[in-house]
């Protein structure tokens, strides 16, 4: 491993959010040149149907508390999916504007509305009366935060069990924090806590609570617990020192930015880092290896780029932080010299044959195209382990290590819902679907509890909520 | 959440946001529309003798590439029977109880059919009467309209038969074009009126087509003046409002207000009503946006009463008024200077160039401290604008020319002088405000230096 070179204020840059927030009047400009579409396609385009040219306006004239509570009401995560969402995916890829080419930056304006209210904590919601019933929600991360904090708004009280030290799932530990600063994930955490939800952390369900303790003792369940860790390659040499897996290297990275910088100085990193893996996690694991002083980062994949689950943007960002990225290349084995420690990496050169049971065309070894590359540290980022034994405990069908539910989200079992990653057997893990899917078990949950569902301001009947989606109103700000 | 409930002259609404009488309130599917948006109230296009409409109705002046800046309408009142009117608006009133419906008037100048239309709208259920003093054009060349609001006489007389006839309040809107809006309103106040409301539209021609040059908006190749109305009249409206407010004969008896005039957001409501008024007329920019807007627009106003305290919009009815004066009785002796902060400071020197050339030379610009001719300058860096402090009159120019938030701020120093007014100085040394000698000798004396 190498002595790092890099002085705390090198780091401290590296390890900031990449874009600067607004100015007010940058804001002020951006807000004001959005067209205030009627109907507008951002709005449909955001899998929790943020009410985004409202919002804008609301930015535009002023009145950045409304501007949060529009952005908070659809999403109690917004916080954080104003920073991570592939926007360009989602509403700004929508935006009418972008047909002359400069849509509006709707991502970076969420921000600058939920920073405002984060700061001042000014109180968005009101505290809805105790409905006397209680849910156990297993996981907080998003899925399972924005779950807790829908059902508070209809006065049910959840308590949420989280394995790690620390609430948020994701967002606390694995989103760069070039994306998303640890702090903002935990004032999202405290968010939710205030509107009456109780998190207890460092209790692992099916270890330190049985599924049974929490079916019998609570009205219902929310399995909201995400993936598992990242699986072995299953290739001679994976033991050797310098072979980890990307989400403790992320997560320690996402620690030192909560507990002081020269905490990255801890982080082990080699000079010539090989990641597997070509998802987001592995641009994740790749981005981060560089910043910390990386020599040389190169990230492998099997198949082409076609077949790459990262984003156009991703790719990109990552190129540009000077990352290889060597597709059609497979390890086969990681080398290591006498000491045990890592020294590099077979691989074999691959390429694409008939479609496999994904639909992608099957990888195959190109005979006699073997090459060794060198390495110090190689990063393992090839997905994450399903909870198929949790889901076991919990008695409850999965189909292809995922919960299986319906589109309420009720799983098998009549007491338990599932939201998030877990259940996203199809489609892009993103912090806002598990989002969405939390107002959606929420509101099913409420349901078969016999909670009345949320009402809407008396004078307005008609207006911001055309588009079917499953937002709940009671706000105090409108 | 502050209460927004209005109370004006007894006609009450849920907030204070009113849709102005113009094309968004010409139907009874439109009114209920914008009551299932949320308005506050409705004051339907005006009903009255039979019409004509043409095309093309509206101009728009844009700016910057913002559209809709303001509008030009050359467009008449409600083109639909009388009839089927009265017959929407009882049943608009039937299904919203809660709201304010209000019919807007303009018949001929005769007392019998001011009689007739009263007595039509009473029968209707509608909460009071807004009469149309205003529109600029179409109408008033038949000596109905602003023929009418710009004449005191015929604005009292006919007012006066309006008022005689009703039992529902009875709402004056005022045209703002005339010299002094004052006579015609004290003419309404005379007359009985219940309430006031301001301003319609103001007579414009919104351009010129330069390869055409035909006139916008254009009628078959012809043009006239139109009623000009949206954010660019703003200003305008709030000043003919604090005339009205701030008029001694007003507050004697004063009447509530309704706004309007360019009202596109909240904040604009806000300083409507920090001026006096009740509650808040809105067309243009429903014309722009839609129905929709009233959210922003209450939710807009609450969070800012929410802010200071108020728990009740009529709290900060006219909060602002005691703060009308007039240019005798302003403090000479009040002193602010420019100051720019170099940290914030991004060196596009407009504040430089609006200083020298648009106001009185106390911007120099510097490099290293030194003071440089940027006609001769070569030197290649940036250069640094500098306020000298002691040349600094405090007009204020130059921070409202900087594209930097906070990075020029005007702030206040000490006086000089001793504080004296205008009208203290006609008073106590009238020679001074007639006689440049005079003048000159007072400065001195006082040590009042302009350079």
């Amino acid at each position: 491993m190498r002595e790092h070179e890099l002085t705390l204020a090198q780091l401290q840059d590296s390890f900031t959010e990449t874009y600067p927030r607004y100015t007010p009047n940058e804001a002020t400009v951006e807000a004001n040149r959005c067209l205030y579409c009627f109907d507008a396609p951002c709005i449909q385009a955001c899998p929790t149907g943020i009410d985004v040219p409202t919002f804008i306006r609301q930015i535009a004239n002023g009145n950045l508390l409304g501007a949060a509570t529009t952005i908070l009401e659809s999403n109690l995560i917004g916080h954080s999916c104003g920073r991570v969402c592939p926007v360009d995916e989602l509403c700004v890829g929508a935006c009418v504007l972008g047909a002359e080419h400069r849509p509006i930056a709707i991502g970076r304006l969420q921000r600058y509305a939920t920073d405002h209210v984060f700061e001042t904590g000014a109180r968005v919601f009101e505290p809805a009366p105790d409905s006397g019933k209680r849910v156990a929600i297993v996981g907080a991360g998003p899925a399972g935060l924005s779950a807790a904090g829908e059902l508070a708004k209809r006065g049910v009280r959840a308590t949420v069990f989280e394995r790690q030290e620390l609430p948020g799932g994701l967002s606390t530990y694995g989103i760069v924090v070039m994306r998303e600063p640890t702090r903002v994930a935990l004032e999202e955490v405290e968010f939710i806590q205030s509107l009456g939800v109780e998190v207890v952390t460092g209790v692992e369900v099916g270890v330190d609570v049985s599924p049974q303790e929490l079916i019998e003792g609570y009205d219902a369940v929310l399995l909201a617990a995400g993936t598992g860790p990242v699986p072995r390659l299953n290739v001679p040499g994976e033991e050797l020192e310098g072979v980890i897996d990307a989400l403790p290297f992320i997560a320690a990275t996402k620690l030192a930015d909560k507990d002081g910088v020269e905490r990255l100085r801890e982080i082990p990193v080699g000079d010539e880092v090989i990641v597997v893996g070509a998802g987001n996690t592995a641009v994740d694991a790749a981005t981060v290896a560089k910043r910390l002083g990386a020599e040389r980062v190169t990230m492998l994949y099997r198949r082409s780029r076609a077949e790459m689950t990262a984003y156009d943007f991703e790719v990109a960002f990552v190129r540009n932080e000077g990352v290889d990225i060597r597709l059609l290349t497979q390890p086969v084995e990681i080398l290591g010299d006498e000491h045990g420690r890592v020294t590099g990496v077979r691989c074999v050169r691959m390429r694409l044959g008939e479609p496999d049971a994904s639909g992608r065309r099957r990888p195959e070894p190109v005979p006699g195209s073997e090459l060794v590359l060198p390495a110090d540290q190689v990063i393992k980022a090839i997905g994450q382990e399903k909870l198929t034994a949790l889901f076991a405990a919990f008695g409850i069908e999965s189909i292809g290590g995922y919960v299986k539910v319906d589109e309420e989200l009720r799983t098998s079992h009549p007491k338990v819902f599932a939201a998030g990653d877990c259940v996203r057997l199809t489609g892009h893990a993103l912090t806002v679907t598990a989002a969405e899917d939390g107002k959606i078990a929420a509101r099913a949950i409420a349901r078969q509890l016999g909670v009345e569902e949320l009402r809407r301001d008396p004078s307005a009947t008609r207006g911001r909520y055309m588009h079917g989606t499953t937002n709940d109103f009671r706000s105090v700000h409108g | 959440m502050a209460d927004l409930t209005t109370n004006f002259a007894g006609v009450r609404s849920p907030n204070p946001f009113w849709l102005a009488s113009a094309p968004p309130t010409n139907s009874a599917y439109q009114i209920n529309k914008a009551f299932e948006y949320g308005w506050g109230g409705a004051v339907w296009k005006t009903i009255g003798d039979p019409v004509l409409n043409v095309c093309n109705r509206y101009g728009a002046f844009e700016y910057g590439g913002k559209r809709l800046v303001a509008i030009n309408n050359v467009e008449l009142i409600s083109d639909r029977p009388i009839e089927v009117n009265l017959k929407e608006i009882r049943e608009v009133k039937r299904l919203w109880p809660d709201r304010a419906v209000i019919v807007s008037a303009m018949v001929s100048s005769n007392e019998q059919a001011w009689k007739t239309v009263v007595q039509q709208i009473e029968d209707t259920g509608a909460d009071a009467i807004e009469l149309n003093y205003g529109c600029p054009h179409g109408m008033s060349e038949r000596g109905m309209g602003a023929a009418v609001g710009q004449v005191p006489e015929y604005c009292e007389m006919i007012t006066g038969w309006v008022t005689s006839a009703a039992s529902i309040p009875v709402i004056v809107k005022l045209t703002p074009n005339v010299t002094n809006i004052i006579p015609p309103a004290h003419a309404a106040l005379n007359a009985g009126a219940d309430g006031i409301s301001l301003i319609n539209t103001i007579n414009s021609i919104a351009g010129v087509d330069l390869d055409s040059f035909e006139i916008r908006p254009n009628v078959g190749g012809k043009g006239s003046h139109g009623g000009y109305a949206g954010p660019a009249v703003r200003p305008i409206a709030l000043h003919l409002l604090s005339q009205i407010t701030s008029d001694p004969t007003y507050q004697a008896r004063p009447v509530p207000i309704s706004g309007m005039g360019g009202v596109e957001t909240w904040r604009d409501a806000a300083e409507f009503m920090l001026l006096g008024a009740t509650s808040i007329q809105v067309c243009t920019a429903v014309m722009h946006y839609g129905f929709r807007i009233v959210h922003e627009l209450t939710t807009g106003l609450s969070n800012w009463l929410d802010e200071k305290g108020a728990r009740q919009a009529e709290e900060v009815v006219g909060a602002s008024v005691e703060r009308i004066s007039v240019f005798g009785d302003f403090d000479l002796s009040f002193r602010t200077v420019a100051t720019i902060d170099e940290s914030k400071c991004i060196q596009c020197n407009l504040c430089y160039v609006a200083c020298d050339e648009g106001a009185h030379q106390c911007i120099d610009l510097t490099a290293d401290g030194l003071r440089i001719d940027p006609d001769t300058y070569e030197g290649g860096t940036t250069l640094q604008p500098v306020v000298r402090e002691d040349d600094c009159v405090g007009c204020d120019l130059c921070s409202l020319v900087c594209p930097v938030d906070g990075c020029i701020t005007m702030v206040e120093r000490p006086p000089k002088i001793p504080p004296v007014t205008w009208n203290e100085l006609v008073r106590t040394r009238p020679e001074v405000t007639t006689d440049w000698d005079a003048m000159v000798a007072y400065r001195e004396e006082v040590g009042i230096e302009i350079h």
